[in-house]
């Protein structure tokens, strides 16, 4: 695609939103335009949002999918505010989402889904496409999508619950019409994935998409076409690539640089169960996964590799993370690399297990009984978790320890362009077992890291003991008071000595200024993007977001002294704020959001100016 | 295996001093637990296993300080998880000999659904379970295999609770491998602990163990002198089950139920012979169900089946994927199914 097409509207970055109901089949058709997209290429970032209910009734308001996709010329590195044009199947998602959409914004809706039952279903009195300000506001097209789709399949055999399936490939092929998108790749795709197997359901699907596409082209239902020109995109080799994937494969990479095969155990949780589900496709790396019988079996079973010599790692999200605790506390004693992933969603208890939440940073952080403290890291972005995961298992061998990486629900789902990394760049990060021609002792430790070395059975001459109780160095039980004190503070400092390791902060914009803005984990994409607007428009802000919640890297103090004012986003009630300022004794101002969903880059933007005129 | 620990194989002969750690042992004195050791210090080095394979897993309680009291690799986890951490070690490496130790109270209340989950998959390991019908470690309350009715500091007035009989629990996991000793009779431990070892699945052993302290001579009146041949019925393959002083009574079936008969005056063939090796559970649970006060309580090996276990099966999973994919590589792990270039 040329830069700038004749006859449409240039834009910079477009927002769109797939809504319907669960069995419309939303999720495909964002994925669809997402693929569609990265190839152009744009700079992208996805959303989908999902009810917890696998199938609510059809047509309620609690059956809303929806999926979300931010595409632009520029740096793309949010799924976008809000949506610049919306796509309602039904009633109930029209409903749930039409507040959302920009003034002005494109809406599309199926009008044939505006049945009696359907607009009761979703709290409507009368029919919204019938009151006049609906057009006003929004440009509004309202077409029969389902009786277009049917029409388009008159002449096939599939059964009428068939054809109505592939209605949502008419509504993506409109889309595409409407932003300029290529239908080859959803076509290339239909064919590798169903003509083989359903060649009628493809050919169905292809003409679907076709006549949405063509209907653009023809009616004259809506003049306005928009075009987002490629993005400056830096040269590599691309995939698109969810948190959860990344995750899956920076632990397998971490695996393969350490020379230690993965063992993986978890227990089905959302959104974490993605991560297990990943890895046990890779077993011809040797990857071995373990589906445990409950959250405590799963830390379990990946302690118990790790004292066998394998990378343990396991993965859940809050509710598991509760259970899990004391098997950690007993990786901190017994001082085993272990890498324990928690994708965080809304809590507490069940909360909102498929919305995302930053609540969990202080059980990461001290969710233990006794004197625990482990290396707490946090990813931030889904490509990201790559390199997080693969830190966290350096750190957990190099340090001999667990390690918490935090992610969260947003992360896990959302996907985006990742330039797939060279695997020269990544480091060895192997550690040698003990010496089997010296005498063992368990808990003598490196005088760097102050890492013990492990011994692991089947070392001749090593045999040796380790538990949850309190021992000596040599690893023998020890109920002696100054020893119990030198243990807890050799513990303590091996992991404050980790920050001897971390490289120094990234920081966007000067090292000085008026307002520092700190963030953590998936709200880096919001506050980079805030932060970079108003710098271009000469504002003394600037922004760094920690990878590194526990030890907090050593030049965070001196980057606060530089600044007037610290503004810390979080989706949670302001848990980085009180440990920065106990920490730094700093006047930081805490924003937090807590409503399942990520920040918007506006709402953080207004929250920097308010502090900049301060 | 990467990993690729072989046992030496010109390994001098072990004998019990191997696996005698340094350590004292810090029982009270009369435990049970003393005579259990001694017994699996005699077994390990007749396994032909070398020291350096062992690796003992327990959780917590007065049993579960056992890998201390052994010269070889030893894992004191937390209450009840031995099974999944034991799962883990095992996994890792199919080639160690895996000891799980644990209680009536870890093993079958906070650990409950661990063990289940453990004998159903035919992870290739032994447990032990001691089963003393008490909490020792934290000063004597009633376990989850203590008798209706038992008085203790949290059950003044009697304990309410029906008692779970350990045998019919593994039985009800379809374990591969079930039996039950005690702990007054070495010679039948070892022989016991023997063939735990060599079934080839999960070995799940109970033995009746003693708690000098908080619930002293629980198992009297099956194993004292004065009870023990009326009250034991020990089981050997393919002989018939008798018992009683001279095995003057056996046990034979009266439809579906067992009834005791004087052995000299039962009809030819009458009486049950021991067949633990039946793939259907109903004799072993015919078995398991025999104790006070109406049947002897059946020791030695109620049930030994074979069945693949998930150790092997994991890494046939693995095998098989090599077989068909190859060893994965770089550039499929990264770029996965589908990349676009940018120039």
């Amino acid at each position: 695609m040329s830069d700038s097409t004749p006859g449409f509207r240039e834009m910079k970055s477009v927002v769109v939103r797939f809504a319907g109901d669960s069995g419309d089949g939303m999720q495909i058709v964002g994925e669809r335009f997402t693929d569609t997209s990265v190839t152009v290429p744009n700079s992208i970032a996805t959303f989908p949002d999902f009810p917890a209910e696998i199938r609510a009734p059809v047509g309620t308001i609690g059956g809303v999918s929806a999926f979300q996709v931010h595409f632009g010329s520029n740096k793309v590195l949010t799924p976008g505010d809000e949506p610049d044009a919306l796509v309602a199947m039904n009633p109930a998602a029209l409903a749930v989402h039409l507040s959302d959409l920009a003034k002005g914004g494109l809406l599309v809706v199926n009008s044939a889904a505006f049945t009696a039952d359907n607009l009761k279903m979703a709290g409507f009195a009368s029919n919204p496409l019938d009151d006049p300000s609906l057009a006003a506001n929004y440009k509004l097209v309202a077409l029969d999508i389902t009786g277009l789709a049917l029409e388009s399949l008159k002449d096939t055999t599939l059964t009428n619950r068939e054809k109505l399936r592939c209605k949502n490939f008419f509504a993506l092929g409109f889309m595409y019409w409407i932003y300029t998108r290529p239908i080859e790749p959803t076509i290339e795709y239909i064919n590798t994935k169903w003509a083989k197997k359903m060649p009628d359901l493809a050919d169905a699907n292809i003409r679907v998409l076709k006549a949405g596409y063509y209907l653009g082209e023809t009616s004259e239902l809506t003049r306005n076409r928009y075009s987002v020109a490629r993005a400056d995109v830096a040269p590599g080799i691309y995939r698109k690539i969810s948190g959860n994937e990344a995750t899956a494969l920076g632990l397998i990479a971490a695996s393969q640089r350490a020379g230690r095969e993965l063992l993986f155990s978890g227990y089905p949780i959302t959104p974490a169960t993605a991560i297990i589900e990943a890895l046990a496709g890779y077993r011809h790396f040797g990857v071995i996964t373990v589906q445990a019988e409950d959250e405590i079996a799963a830390i379990g079973v990946a302690i118990g590799a790790s004292y066998a010599g394998k990378l343990g790692a396991t993965a859940t999200s809050g509710p598991g993370m509760c259970l899990k605790a004391e098997f950690i506390g007993l990786a901190i004693t017994t001082e085993l690399p272990l890498v324990i992933v928690n994708v965080q969603r809304g809590g507490p208890s069940t909360g909102l297990p498929t919305k995302t939440e930053q609540s969990d940073l202080f059980q990461a952080l001290y969710g233990r009984h006794g004197e625990s403290p482990l290396p707490v890291l946090a990813a931030n972005s889904p490509s990201d978790c790559f390199s997080a995961a693969f830190e966290a298992a350096r750190i957990a061998i190099a340090y001999s320890t667990p390690v918490i990486l935090l992610t969260d629900g947003y992360l896990a789902n959302g996907s985006e362009p990742w330039n797939v990394p060279d695997e020269s760049t990544l480091p060895d990060i192997s550690r040698p077992f003990a010496d089997e021609t010296k005498p063992y002792v368990a808990f003598a430790r490196n005088p760097e890291t102050l890492a013990r070395t492990q011994a692991i059975p089947g070392q001749p001459g090593l045999e040796h003991r380790i538990g949850g109780i309190e021992k000596n160095e040599n690893g023998a039980i020890s109920y002696d008071p100054e020893n119990h004190s030198i243990m807890t503070g050799l513990r303590a400092a091996k992991v404050a000595g980790i920050a001897k390791s971390l490289p120094p902060l990234e920081v966007l914009g000067a090292h000085t200024g008026k307002v520092l803005v700190i963030g953590w984990g998936g709200t880096h994409g919001a506050i980079t993007s805030a932060v970079a607007a108003l710098r271009a428009e000469g504002f003394e802000v600037s922004s760094t977001n920690l990878r590194y919640l526990n030890p907090l890297p050593s030049d965070l103090g001196p980057l606060i002294q530089g600044f007037d004012h610290v503004l810390v986003p979080e989706l949670n009630n302001g848990q980085l704020n009180q440990i920065l300022r106990a920490t730094y004794l700093v006047e930081a101002v805490s924003m937090t959001k807590i409503m399942g969903r990520p920040f918007k880059v506006s709402e953080i933007r207004e929250h920097i100016l308010e502090l900049l005129n301060d | 295996m990467a990993t690729a620990l072989q046992s030496t194989p010109a390994a001098p002969e072990l004998t019990r001093k191997d696996f005698v750690p340094p350590n004292e042992v810090r029982w009270c004195p009369g435990c049970g637990d003393y005579a259990i050791l001694n017994s699996l210090q005699r077994t390990f080095p007749e396994l032909g296993v070398p020291r350096e394979n062992f690796a003992i897993i327990s959780g917590i309680g007065c049993s579960s300080r056992f890998p201390f009291y052994m010269n070889t690799y030893g894992f004191h986890t937390i209450h009840g998880r031995a099974p999944s951490v034991a799962t883990g070690v095992k996994v890792a490496n199919p080639e160690l000999s895996v000891w799980i130790i644990t209680g009536d109270g870890d093993g079958l209340s906070i650990g409950g659904n661990h063990l289940l989950h453990l004998l159903r998959r035919n992870l290739d390991v032994t447990v032990l379970l001691f089963n003393n019908r008490i909490y020792g470690l934290t000063k004597g309350q009633y376990s989850p295999t203590s008798p209706i009715g038992t008085r203790t500091k949290t059950s003044p007035t009697g304990s309410l609770e029906n008692p779970l009989n350990p045998v019919l629990f593994a039985l009800g996991a379809e374990a591969t491998f079930v039996a039950r000793t005690v702990d007054n009779n070495p010679k039948h431990m070892v022989e016991t602990f023997k063939a735990a070892h060599e079934h080839k699945g999960v070995s799940f052993v109970e033995i009746f163990q003693n708690c000098v302290i908080f619930n002293d001579s629980t198992w009297e009146s099956v194993y004292g002198k004065e009870s023990r041949d009326e009250q034991m019925l020990f089981l050997e393959v393919g002989k018939p089950l008798l018992f009683g002083k001279d095995k003057a009574k056996g046990i034979r079936l009266n439809g579906l139920t067992p009834e005791v008969v004087d052995a000299a005056a039962a009809a030819p063939g009458e009486i049950l012979i021991h067949q633990p090796a039946q793939a259907s559970p109903l004799y072993a649970h015919l078995l398991a169900t025999m104790g006070q006060p109406d049947f002897p309580t059946p020791m030695g090996v109620i049930r030994k089946v074979e069945k693949p276990t998930y150790d092997a099966l994991v890494h046939e999973q693995i095998d098989q994927a090599h077989a068909k994919r190859g060893t994965g590589t770089w550039q499929e792990l990264l770029h996965g199914d589908s990349t676009w270039t940018v120039k």
